[in-house]
């Protein structure tokens, strides 16, 4: 799927301190249902950002006027359990690009990356300064660098630098997606099959 | 020649081309799909103006979407109908076999495959569902994919995927009285943490893994991904072997005796090395209970409720605000607490062998009057073999129901859906926030510790029952 290139982006961040979110947070089952990939942002962490009788939960990060940005801050081990794909979708369509963690589960790394959004890993004390920068001022900025692969916390200069595989980076600079390449690849991959 | 694990071996074999500096583009044989992951990577390949490249090497379900009852009827729900539907006209349009509603062949994806011997030793496997590591069971790779790849394997029956790196996970001793394979799964994840398998396959190894049957195999290679890991698998023996012979979809006549030659060449070598490596004493392992909201946090049943003392910071918050949502405290003694609901089903645990663990345990006793309990076959095949061998009648007499094959109370997504605050003690594999349905309480447990909760109304030593 087709998805704006990243290069650098320069944002306020939204933290979410806690660990071990799992995909069924992100998005519940029951709005899985649909057959097109639209409107998933609007059910973005539903249970936690709204209560039975769907009004917003007030302590809910997301719900707070104060926190705004393109980038999502989260505890450890993000994106664990269910391989949706409408996990990444949601996050996107509500207007994250990056999301920050000191670890992220597989699958969802790897849905992030096809869906033009960048995950990425920095230690656990580095992790804990970007969420005091933002308890201590909720507008802190951060940049985000791709091309030198870069974290900074904007008010104090520090910065991290963190990996992704140089394939990845290509199509995340470009707006490239796999599909197009494997579909390049027909002869090679007939030849393989006939081995 | 370099030593290799069993995991090297399928995938070396499977590699089409190296990217530079990026993944592997990893050759396909089997894709299995269902309705709700697939109809967007349809869309796309329609976008791009592409077919399916190679149905033949597909099978379709709708599982996770059905109702387990009056499967005859028309599905109620209309969005949910629309997405089976969505998967039945996608089927056509590309030529893809399709087991529908009812049909023979239907059931959760994850047991219909090897029910018809499409998962062998050696494969490939791929599906829209994190549960698809079932099939490592049978010495396969196999794991589940997002919506994006599922569209990459229709184009091109590849994927692009990095290596992960190799972890070997071995049981051995003989298993304690009343442990099962679920009770292995959720040991080693509470051993090791829902991450501690991350960016790794895993190999099971070792005697308490061998003496067990296919179904258990699978039920522990399904519960690998919880651990973080991108799958599990067993070396193929005899076991697998016998398992495999003359279903639908395995190799007859000569090509069996080829196929069979090269699965047996399907282990690690001595040698070959692991990136890391865990051993677990069988002997360790009583009947496992979760009390927090993932399956890592398992324990013992006849434990208490472990406290927060030694936590910090955020893993401190994380854990407690677990509890507040279980209605649980530290400390707190599980055996005796009050159930509602108990789920028996699903890929994890939705196999003949667990049916007739469970009719076995409740025979001659009745269901608590506190308890409501849903018993869904994983597979059209399962329920017919559950009928056959006269376990309904026994599940009948102790006031049980069995319903129709599907994902169930496993994730909710049809009306099989556990009550705000409830608590169910289920045989599936994830126990997170809401999975059972809105504000539901979960408990992870075997077949056996299910039956055990089901006629006494409260979470029970199962092996007070055997
Ligand atoms: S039974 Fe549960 S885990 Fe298995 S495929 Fe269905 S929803 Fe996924």
């Amino acid at each position: 799927m087709a998805y704006d290139k990243f290069t650098t982006l320069t944002s306020p961040a939204v933290p979410l301190p806690i660990e071990n979110i799992d995909t069924d947070q992100i998005i519940p089952a029951r709005f899985l249902k649909a057959v097109e990939r639209k409107g998933f942002g609007d059910n973005l962490f539903r249970d936690w950002r709204y209560d039975k009788s769907n009004q917003p939960i007030a302590d809910f990060p997301l719900n707070q006027a104060k926190y705004s940005g393109k980038i999502l801050v989260a505890g450890k081990n993000f994106g664990s359990g269910s391989s949706r794909e409408h996990a990444a979708w949601a996050i996107y369509d509500y207007g994250f690009r990056v999301v920050v963690s000191s670890f992220f589960a597989d699958i969802f790394q790897g849905n992030a990356l096809n869906n033009g959004i960048l995950p990425v890993v920095v230690s656990p004390e580095f992790l804990e300064k970007i969420f005091a920068a933002i308890s201590a001022d909720q507008n802190a900025q951060f940049e985000v660098d791709l091309q030198n692969q870069k974290f900074t916390i904007c008010a104090s200069g520090e910065s991290a630098g963190f990996t992704i595989n140089p394939y990845k980076k290509h199509c995340l600079t470009n707006g490239l997606d796999d599909i197009d390449y494997l579909v390049s690849m027909k002869e090679e991959i007939a030849a393989f099959e006939a081995k | 020649m370099e030593a290799k694990t069993l995991f090297d071996k399928i995938w070396d074999s499977h590699v089409v081309k190296e990217v530079e500096g990026g993944p592997s583009v990893l050759y396909i044989d089997q894709h299995l799909i269902h309705e709700v992951t697939s109809p967007v990577a349809f869309l796309g390949l329609e976008k791009r103006g592409l077919k399916v490249l190679r149905p033949e090497k597909t099978v379709a379900t709708p599982d996770h979407n059905v109702p387990t009852i009056n499967q005859h009827l028309s599905i109620k729900d209309e969005l949910s109908r629309n997405q089976v539907e969505m998967l039945k006209k996608n089927c056509a349009t590309h030529g893809i076999v399709y087991h529908g509603l009812g049909s023979e062949g239907h059931g959760v994806v994850h047991i219909i495959g090897p029910e018809m011997g499409l998962t062998q030793p050696g494969m490939t496997i791929v599906c829209g569902d994190s549960h698809t590591s079932t099939h490592g069971a049978f010495g396969a790779i196999a794991f589940g994919i997002g919506t994006s790849e599922v569209e990459m394997v229709f184009a091109s029956q590849c994927i692009m995927q990095p290596k992960p790196k190799k972890m070997l996970i071995s049981v051995n001793g003989k298993l304690n009285k009343g442990v099962t394979a679920k009770d292995i799964a959720l040991y080693v994840i509470a051993q090791i943490s829902t991450s501690g398998g991350t960016g790794h396959f895993v190999e099971f190894a070792g005697s308490a893994i061998e003496s067990l049957s296919m179904e258990g195999r699978m039920t522990l290679c399904n519960m690998s991904i919880e651990c973080g890991a991108r799958g599990g698998m067993i070396a193929p023996d005899q076991t697998t072997f016998d398992y495999v012979k003359g279903r639908q979809f395995a190799p007859k006549g000569e090509a069996w005796d080829k196929a069979l030659a090269y699965w047996k060449t399907l282990k690690s070598d001595a040698d070959a090395v692991f990136d890391s490596v865990y051993e677990f004493d069988a002997a360790n392992i009583e009947p496992m209970i979760t009390f927090g909201t993932n399956p890592g946090m398992g324990i013992g049943i006849s434990k208490n409720v472990p406290t927060s003392d030694g936590l910090v910071g955020n893993d401190k918050l994380t854990y407690e605000k677990s509890l507040k949502y279980m209605g649980y405290n530290q400390g707190d003694k599980m055996v005796g607490k009050q159930i509602d609901y108990v789920f028996v089903g699903s890929c994890t645990n939705g196999r003949i062998e667990d049916f007739r663990a469970f009719a076995n345990a409740v025979k001659g006793k009745h269901k608590a009057d506190n308890v409501t309990a849903w018993i869904v076959p994983g597979s059209h095949a399962v329920e017919k073999q559950i009928i056959a061998e006269g376990l309904v009648e026994i599940l009948e007499a102790a006031g049980f129901e069995l319903r129709q094959p599907g994902c169930s109370a496993c994730l909710a997504m049809n009306d099989d859906k556990i009550p705000e605050g409830k608590y169910s003690v289920s045989t599936s594999n994830r126990n997170f926030e809401g999975r059972q349905g809105p504000g539901a309480r979960t408990l992870l447990a075997s077949p056996l510790t299910a039956a055990a909760a089901a006629v006494t109304g409260k979470i029970t030593d199962p092996r007070e029952f055997l």
